[in-house]
């Protein structure tokens, strides 16, 4: 199937989300998009995490930098966003921008160049990404969104937020199906991790602990071609 | 037997010490030919292979060289160094090599040697360990794992250089796994610190003990010479002939399932019968219901128990001490490796299921015999009608003495990866050098150098094509042209991995009192299970577990929270691995009795009138030829073929066929394989695509399918991300996990699967890669038994297209259902979910 295609199809069907009255697009890749704002958000891209395992011995391949760029390049030639956010540990490490390979920067710089991009400092990254454009910001506030690394612990409304890298788990006759997602109630919306070696945690997990209304918590399972809306009374721990 | 008891008498006079003679004497014993003749031999120099049946003192007879030959050494003087190992004991079982210092101690202080003997494992203390590197005994017994461990230290090559002997015990079940990879890479690891170093293999009867003769000795002989090295082989043949006879159960046998429920009357009888039965089952799932049955038939309470490798260490130990003390009636267990040593008196084994290979059959039997004079008595209980034709082949193969254990397979290269360090950890290596000493490793004896410099490369770097470690290596060839561990880093992160076994993530089971829920604290573990079937469960959901009903109550860290269930609705757990395909000797032999009408007599007359129907209603293939059915029933067409090559090669050719099918347009919606047959259901009429040859059978069965069709279903395979998984840590990728550090850390540590997919997109060539694909071929698709069956059949295919279902099709027909079938069924199982949710919202 055409990507392209099951977008506009999504977008007909109008399965848009509400958060604090903003509408967006949960896109199955694991980014969010506000067509009104015509703006990009994206999650613990986490660049740079194979060698930040090689430098202390875990010589895992040093391929997910590529990979990572490879699928924002596509969601960005989709939406062609105005604004892009990038939500925080955009990077593993806070030398992960210097170590990143120079035809690696020259395709993350060629998709900066052109729109307003913002690096929300995540607790893996506090610190500007050495040499690249794009404003380096703590949180953003947008119209009635405020898009920060770590939700807050008290429930804020338009609040966007990265950091846990929610997963959800359903058993359905009998098997179990994990998958990342987004989780939302309405008020506040936590985004799923882009990285190609970012793992994921349950949004059922102590860590989420008063974070969500929880009558009436969604996931939005990231499926291979769309997203599945599940309500937070089928989900399981672990 | 190789030798006759006259020589042997001869020898004995030449070799034995006096104490030995005295000590024989003494008990009234006199030395075994075999032990004599071992001891020669091993006294001339030669490295040796026993293979002896249980009962023909078998660990004495290995120890009988290093046992001489320590007698006679000098007492060592005050003042002296101490001396190194003198013989090195490895089992496959921690429990084995502390049975074996029980038992050797024995003789060694009767006769009254200066021998010491300690062992080595997992379980050691650490002070014990560093005391043993001081004063190490003549004799240490271990584990492969820690000879691996050994060899990676620094003072490894002093440590050793004393060493005479390697006494190699159960090496049939050492030499098959990955672990046997290990230790024969560790052998000639140890060759190279003693060129003359022997070995002393011993093991149970097995298909070609040409392949052990050459495990046990370095296969790089000098130029020239053409025949492999091996070593000298002595066989005891074995005590009295079995007495093994199936089950004629005058109830009804079933046509599918693997419970054998029908039969638990019989079986409680024969029990009543006899001292002491032991009861073998194939699986832990199956252990569990077998011994559930047999309570509730249990009127007499007779001490029943149950023993197999999930239950708590402690558990398994009191089951054997009661064993071993005759207090037992009947023990359920899965295989002879899961129990300890001391069996007690055993006078009938019971085997559950059909054994599916008859060497394993053998072994089963034979180790629960102590007295290789007296013949053991078995009963073989086939679970469905199948079974009982595979029970009588195994029956006749055992008869016949015929032995199927499977070929070696070729050293895997993520082991390889791992010595390749442990031996950087102990000293700097030259390449060259490490290459030939490799190779003399039987399983490596045709490796190539293009490889193994790509897995040293691998070691360093990770080996890939982009060349971006280089300043994070490992290893690092220095000046002197030497491989050097780069940081003491390494090491310490080296001997944290060390080993083959990746197991499956389990969890501790933890039984609390009923009634608090997850609120208990405290309670016996009960033992492991596997965390995927826990994560299947919803609190309240009942499962039969260390042979208890138990309620599930939910899952707090590492931890599977349980309290005492009740009834109705009970669920099984399901163990990944533990079930064997159908080996291919057996699968030859139930296809001839199937061709050979004259052979029906030996079956019961349920199972034979079965065949006579399948003959009259439609046809019984011959020997060489591949039946497959077609019938209509319900609104699906159905496609039943019987190629008997085992459960995992026919879930392979299933997976293909449906996918060959989907592109014929025939619209197939599933399939479900057994050990014997598998059966594909379409929306279409398949039989009327064969005949217009869109496609032909003969070209839907093609070989090529091995191909394209398999490349590309191989790359999406949960299969393939789980052997890369067990691939990965073994070669020190990935670390392996810990309990109680995985739960919480799960967003933060680097998944198997997510490095998985990013390395097939990238360099899908990759050394990793290739090795996870051999090891998928060989192990869960099973592959090649898949391409050796294909090409058997080519132009013998029979079709047989049918009104309705035939007699022979109704035991795979019948799982239909039972399993679930693999696919793109996950986004299916999201999809209702979602749908759930829609529904009850009024949405649609």
């Amino acid at each position: 199937m055409n990507f392209s295609l099951a977008r506009t199809s999504l977008m007909a069907e109008a399965d848009l989300v509400g958060i604090a009255g903003e509408r967006a697009v949960c896109d199955p890749r694991g980014v969010l998009y506000f067509p009104e704002l015509r703006l990009l958000a994206v999650s613990d891209l986490h660049l740079e995490k194979g060698s930040s395992y090689a430098r202390r011995g875990a010589l895992i391949p040093p391929y997910d930098t590529g990979a990572t760029l490879l699928r924002l390049q596509a969601v960005i030639a989709d939406y062609q966003p105005a604004i892009v956010i990038s939500l925080g540990d955009s990077f593993h490490d806070g030398g992960g921008a210097e170590r990143m390979h120079s035809s690696f920067r020259e395709r993350l710089e060629a998709l900066i160049s052109g729109r307003d991009w913002f690096w929300v400092a995540g607790n893996h990254d506090p610190e500007a990404p050495a040499d690249l454009p794009g404003e380096t910001v703590r949180e953003l506030a947008i119209g009635s969104l405020l898009f920060r690394h770590e939700p807050s612990k008290v429930r804020t409304e338009g609040e966007i937020a990265g950091h846990l890298h929610p997963c959800a788990r359903i058993v359905q006759r009998g098997r179990s199906v994990r998958r990342r997602c987004f989780a939302g109630d309405g008020g506040r919306m936590i985004m799923p991790a882009f990285g190609a070696y970012t793992g994921s945690l349950n949004v059922l997990d102590r860590a989420y602990a008063g974070l969500f209304r929880r009558e009436t918590l969604m996931a939005y399972m990231l499926g291979a071609e769309r997203i599945f809306a599940i309500s937070g009374s089928m989900l399981r721990p672990g | 037997m190789t030798e006759q008891p006259r020589l042997a008498e001869q020898n004995a006079a030449v070799v034995l010490p006096e104490p030995f003679v005295r000590w024989f004497a003494q008990k009234g014993w006199s030395p075994r030919a075999h032990q004599i003749e071992l001891l020669a031999r091993a006294q001339a120099g030669q490295s040796v292979l026993l293979i002896a049946p249980t009962g023909a003192g078998k660990t004495l007879a290995g120890f009988m060289p290093s046992l001489t030959e320590l007698a006679d050494r000098a007492r060592r003087k005050p003042g002296q160094a101490h001396r190194g190992i003198h013989t090195l004991y490895i089992s496959p079982l921690k429990a084995l090599a502390v049975d074996i210092e029980r038992n050797l101690g024995k003789p060694v202080e009767e006769i009254g040697l200066p021998v010491t003997i300690e062992t080595r494992t997992g379980d050691t203390p650490s002070h014990k360990r560093q005391r043993q590197k001081l004063v190490p005994p003549d004799i240490l017994l271990t584990t492969p794992e820690q000879l691996a461990l050994l060899i990676a230290a620094p003072d490894a090559r002093r440590f050793f250089e004393d060493l005479r002997y390697v006494v190699l015990d159960e090496l049939h079940s050492l030499v098959i796994s990955k672990r046997g990879h290990l230790l024969a890479l560790g052998l000639a690891r140890l060759r190279n610190y003693v060129p003359g170093l022997q070995t002393i293999g011993l093991s149970a009867t097995v298909a070609e003990p040409d392949e052990l003769r050459r495990w046990l000795v370095a296969q790089n002989p000098p130029k020239g010479s053409k025949s492999p090295a091996m070593a000298r082989v002595i066989t005891v043949t074995g005590g009295a002939k079995p007495d093994i006879s199936i089950l004629d159960s005058q109830e009804r046998v079933p046509w599918s399932g693997h419970s054998a429920r029908y039969a638990i009357p019989e079986i409680y009888e024969a029990i009543k019968k006899h001292r002491t039965t032991l009861l073998f089952v194939n699986t832990r799932s199956q252990a569990e219901l077998l011994f559930q049955e047999l309570w509730r038939a249990n009127e007499d309470s007779l001490p029943i128990a149950l023993h197999h490798g999930s239950l708590d260490v402690g558990q398994r130990r009191r089951v054997e001490k009661a064993m071993g003390e005759n207090a037992l009636r009947a023990i359920v267990a899965t295989s002879t490796l899961d129990l300890g040593i001391d069996w007690g008196d055993v006078d009938l084994v019971v085997h559950v299921g059909a054994p599916k290979g008859a060497s394993r059959l053998a072994q089963r039997i034979g180790r629960a015999n102590h007295r290789m004079d007296e013949p053991s008595k078995a009963i073989l209980i086939p679970a469905n009608r199948f079974e009982v034709l595979e029970c009588r082949a195994a029956l006749d193969a055992n008869y016949l003495g015929a032995q199927d254990t499977p070929p070696l397979i070729k050293g895997a290269l993520d082991v390889l990866s791992q010595h390749v360090l442990g031996v950087a950890c102990g000293a700097p290596f030259d390449a060259d050098l490490l290459f030939e000493e490799v190779r003399g490793a039987a399983p490596y004896a045709a490796l190539e150098r293009e490889t193994f410099d790509r897995v040293v490369d691998f070691v360093a770097t990770g080996g890939y094509a982009l060349k971006n470690y280089e300043r994070y290596a490992r290893i690092r060839k220095t000046v002197d042209g030497l491989w050097r561990v780069s940081h003491p880093r390494v090491a310490q992160q080296y001997r944290l991995n060390v080993g083959t076994i990746v197991e499956m993530p389990e969890l501790n089971v933890r039984y609390v009192r009923q009634g608090r829920g997850m609120a208990a604290r405290g309670g016996p573990v009960l033992g492991k299970i596997e965390e995927y079937f826990a994560e299947t469960l919803r609190p309240g959901d009942n499962f039969l577990f260390a042979g208890k009903v138990l309620r599930f109550e939910g899952i707090r860290e590492n931890e599977c929270v349980v309290s005492s269930g009740v009834g109705a609705n009970i669920i099984v757990p399901s163990y990944a691995g533990g079930k064997f395909p159908l080996s291919t000797y057996l699968a030859e032999q139930v296809r001839g009795m199937l061709a050979d009408s004259d052979r029906w007599q030996a079956l019961p007359e349920q199972v034979a009138d079965w065949l006579r129907l399948q003959k009259e209603k439609s046809v019984l293939p011959k020997r060489g030829d591949l039946l497959v059915e077609t019938f209509p029933r319900g609104n699906r067409h159905y496609m039943v073929a019987y190629p008997f090559e085992g459960r995992l090669a026919h879930q392979t050719l299933g997976m293909l066929l449906t996918r060959r099918l989907e592109r014929a347009a025939a619209r197939p919606l599933g399939f479900v394989a057994t050990d014997y047959s598998l059966a594909v259901w379409a929306l279409d009429d398949m039989a009327s695509l064969f005949k217009a040859k869109k496609p032909s059978l003969a070209a839907l069965f093609d070989e090529d399918m091995l191909g394209d069709d398999l490349e590309a279903w191989l790359n999406d395979s949960w299969m393939l991300k789980r052997t890369f998984r067990t691939c990965a840590v073994i070669a020190g990728l990935i670390e392996k996990r810990y309990p109680g550090q995985e739960k919480s850390g799960r967003q933060v540590t680097v998944s198997a699967d997510l490095i998985y997919d990013v390395l097939r997109s990238h360099e899908p060539d990759h050394i990793l890669l290739q090795a996870t694909r051999t090891d998928a071929s060989a192990g869960l698709l099973d592959v090649s038994r898949l391409a050796e069956m294909l090409s058997r059949v080519r132009g013998r295919i029979v079709h047989k297209h049918l009104d309705q279902i035939s007699p022979l099709a109704i035991p795979v027909m019948l799982e239909i259902g039972k399993e679930p079938v693999n696919g793109g069924a996950n986004e299916t199982l999201l999809m209702e979910a979602a749908d759930l949710v829609e529904e009850a919202m009024g949405r649609r």
